[in-house]
């Protein structure tokens, strides 16, 4: 027996149907709709997917399965300041991996996790075309370029 | 049929197009291992992730080697199935498995008909290099009230997966994860109690390793074995006497029904009692509610819905509560013969010996996983207190005569025990697709037309397609019939019987492909029909046998309804032999 209790807003649930019903609720259509879902919600709740899984058909198993299998979805919200470090061949060739996990190593976290108080989360990206400035990090709408491991500590205190 | 030619092992083959290599080699009976690949002959199904690679061969001008599970063959290959380098690949494939894989054979349920252990045997494995130092993945341990998950031991084939999804559309595993986590697992990893899972057990006939199992209730029905106070029922479900031989050896389609009642003395139960006694009182009850809708819906009555469903498999009612509870009063209110059982054994049989129902145990004999979970439902108990204590499986039945050195060959057969064990044809053909409705229309025409039926076989009402259609006359009263077996096909009637576009006066539900002779706790087939067609021709040969073929003929259902139930759906029977059900599907709530 399912015992999931899926708990959400009248407006949460309006807006899930209306993301279905522009992609005609189409199951081969999931990862885009998964997508929309994950812009407007900023992650991919187990209740949300819960209402994909009614609106689309598609076993809710399988969205789940979708969701752990491709690293771009996340199912924990981002932080208030959502921190990508750039793995782009640029960026990865000039050291972006020493500043990611010097960033791991500060906030405690792994790649697509969020630190308890909510304050920040960590993701990494691919290429975001600012090569000439790498390794780049993004905190937010925030670009920082060259960003070397022992300039972590000193960005993480303009969020304090 | 277009057909190409090809060479496997300097032998030369011709086969139809689109065939596989696997197949093809087949063919000049050259048998490539395989491990993630199964074939439902029947269903038309292939399982071929092409994951394992454990099939590869070498095809000359391609550099890389193939999996011949899922490489068609072309014109003018040339194969090489037992090269060094093909032999390697094999090995180092199979090294890789087991070196993430928990070395526990003399422990595991699955030891002796494990696919992988074979396997090993097989290609000669000796050793695993590196074994020592490597990390085995770890995976939650899930244990559900049928089924056993131990995903260490998974291999990934994804056998479970394609049974759940494709076969019985309910969708409750998927792969999950990736690398090193990757898993089958239900939605948010979560337990399979708490999944869309039916308790259907296909999964588990399928797997290939210990990773899947069936909850062992064995222990249980040892410990009420051993305890002097407790007098312990045995009821064993029409399909089992139909595979348990396979177990010991016997050629699929062997009955072993006396040599099965013999061995169940022998272990030491009380009584030993037959379902089918059950399923002809279930007849008695369903066939009574049939002709009583059948009448009052041609009436006009608009509270009587048709068609009406079959009930007696928990596996479909399950399906039918999680994913239709809209239609929720559209199947019979029947209980499954194995809870009719435990309601006549702990009420009337318990006065007759004159015991109190605490003191009897009543122990069920299941080709079923689903039985389980069945006998565990609140709505089955009194005060705490199961109508049916124990389920177990006809794997674990063998398992139990086995370690009580019990030589099921040189047993003589033995009869059962009266009363709960006197059952006609139409009990036993219970066991297999298309059986239900078949005794419920024997019954049925005569207690309708007031005339006997001159011919018991209505063979129209067999066979193995997976939905089948057929139209009986009851003296003028022609009824649509209406057979499904396995969950996929099941949905398909249902969702007309939703739609409003249901033709149909009856349908017969089981949730497993073949009907309870497939059923997930038999031995396993892996596939084959034709284990399951001599299954279904043993069942019917057992009913031919039998001196009463109806169930209203069987002199102690008679005597019950004179003595204690009064008449079919009287008030008594349905305060014991009926239920109701449940709406499981998952609410979406609005929060406030
Ligand atoms: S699953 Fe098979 S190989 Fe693995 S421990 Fe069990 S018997 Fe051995
Ligand atoms: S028991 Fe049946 S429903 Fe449950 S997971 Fe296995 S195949 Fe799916
Ligand atoms: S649980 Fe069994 S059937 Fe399923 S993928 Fe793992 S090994 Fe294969
Ligand atoms: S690789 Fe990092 S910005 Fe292009
Ligand atoms: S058997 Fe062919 S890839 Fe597994």
């Amino acid at each position: 027996m399912s015992s999931i209790k899926i708990e959400l807003r009248q407006e949460d649930i309006t807006k899930i149907r209306e993301i279905c019903d522009s992609f005609n609720k189409d199951p081969q259509e999931l990862i885009n709709i998964l997508h929309s879902c994950q812009e407007h919600f900023g992650y991919l709740p187990a209740e949300v997917q819960e209402v994909i899984s009614a609106e689309t058909g598609v076993p809710v198993a399988k969205i789940y399965g979708v969701v752990t299998f491709y690293s771009f979805f996340t199912m924990t919200p981002k932080g208030k300041h959502p921190i990508s470090i750039c793995m782009g061949t640029a960026c990865y060739v000039r050291g972006a991996e020493k500043v990611l996990d010097e960033f791991k190593k500060e906030l405690g976290l792994q790649v697509g996790q969020t630190t308890k108080d909510g304050k920040f989360s960590l993701s990494s990206l691919r290429c975001v075309g600012a090569c000439g400035l790498a390794p780049v990090v993004l905190i937010g709408d925030k670009t920082y370029g060259r960003v070397a491991p022992d300039d972590v500590k000193n960005i993480l205190k303009e969020y304090e | 049929m277009e057909t190409i030619k090809l060479t496997i092992d300097n032998k030369e083959v011709e086969v139809e197009k689109g065939t596989t290599i696997l197949n093809a080699a087949k063919k000049l009976g050259i048998d490539i291992p395989t491990l993630c690949y199964l074939h439902l002959d029947d269903l038309n199904i292939e399982n071929k992730p092409g994951g394992c690679r454990i099939c590869v061969a070498e095809i000359q001008g391609r550099r890389n080697l193939a999996p011949t599970c899922s490489t068609k063959c072309e014109d003018g290959m040339v194969v090489k199935t037992h090269t060094t380098r093909v032999l390697n690949a094999r090995r180092t494939v199979m090294e890789f498995i087991l070196s993430d894989h928990p070395k526990e054979c003399l422990v595991c349920a699955k030891s002796g008909n494990c696919e992988l252990q074979d396997m090993a045997h097989r290609l000669g494995i000796r050793e695993i290099p590196g074994a020592e130092y490597a990390a085995v993945s770890t995976y939650k341990f899930d244990t559900s009230p049928s089924i056993k998950r131990n995903l260490d031991k998974c291999i990934m084939c994804r056998r479970c997966e394609m049974m759940c999804n494709e076969v019985q559309t309910v969708g409750a595993l998927s792969a999950v994860n990736r690398g090193f986590m990757a898993a089958v697992a239900p939605a948010f990893e979560q337990n399979l109690e708490h999944s869309t899972c039916t308790y259907c057990g296909q999964c588990v006939a399928v797997c290939p390793t210990g990773a899947l199992t069936e909850v062992d209730n064995t222990p249980d029905v040892l410990r009420a074995l051993a305890d002097p106070s407790k007098t312990v029922v045995v009821q064993t479900a029409p399909a089992v006497r139909a595979a348990l031989g396979e177990a010991f050896g016997l050629e699929p389609g062997t009955l072993v029904t006396g040599k099965m009642v013999a061995a169940l003395k022998a272990l030491g139960f009380d009584y030993v009692f037959d379902t089918d006694f059950a399923a002809d009182l279930t007849i008695m009850e369903e066939g009574t509610e049939l002709l009583d809708r059948i009448t009052r819906h041609l009436k006009g009555d608009k509270t009587a819905r048709l068609p009406i469903l079959t009930s007696c498999c928990p596996g479909w009612v399950n399906f039918f509560e999680e994913y239709f509870p809209d239609l929720k009063d559209v199947p019979s209110t029947a209980k499954s013969p194995q809870q009719m059982f435990g309601a006549i054994a702990k009420t009337y049989f318990a006065d007759k010996i004159k015991i109190d129902r605490k003191d009897m145990v009543v122990v069920s004999i299941m080709p079923c996983l689903a039985k389980k979970y069945e006998c565990q439902r609140e709505e089955f108990s009194v005060d705490g207190n199961r109508d049916v204590d124990f389920s177990l499986s006809t794997r674990e039945l063998a398992a139990f005569i086995k370690q009580a050195n019990i030589d099921l060959h040189s047993l003589e057969d033995m009869d059962f025990d009266a009363p709960l064990g006197e059952s006609t044809g139409a009990g036993v053909i219970f066991g297999t697709t298309g059986g239900v409705i078949e005794a419920a229309c024997r019954t049925a025409y005569e207690i309708y037309t007031g005339k006997k039926l001159d011919r018991l076989d209505f063979t129209e009402l067999r066979g193995f397609e997976g939905v089948r259609a057929a139209t009986i006359d009851f003296d003028g009263l022609k009824l649509n019939i209406g057979i499904a077996h396995g969950l996929g096909n099941a949905r398909k009637l249902l969702n007309d019987v939703r739609s409003g576009n249901s033709q149909f006066h009856a349908i017969e539900v089981m949730a497993c492909p073949g009907g309870c002779i497939g059923g997930g706790g038999q031995p396993l087939h892996l596939g084959n029909s034709e284990i399951l067609k001599a299954r279904a021709a043993a069942i019917y040969n057992e009913d031919r046998k039998k001196p009463l073929r109806k169930s209203h003929e069987n002199p102690f259902i008679i005597k019950l309804y004179e003595e204690f139930l009064e008449k079919p759906n009287s008030e008594k029977a349905h305060h014991l032999l009926h239920t109701r059900y449940f709406d499981k599907k998952k609410k979406i709530i609005v929060k406030q």
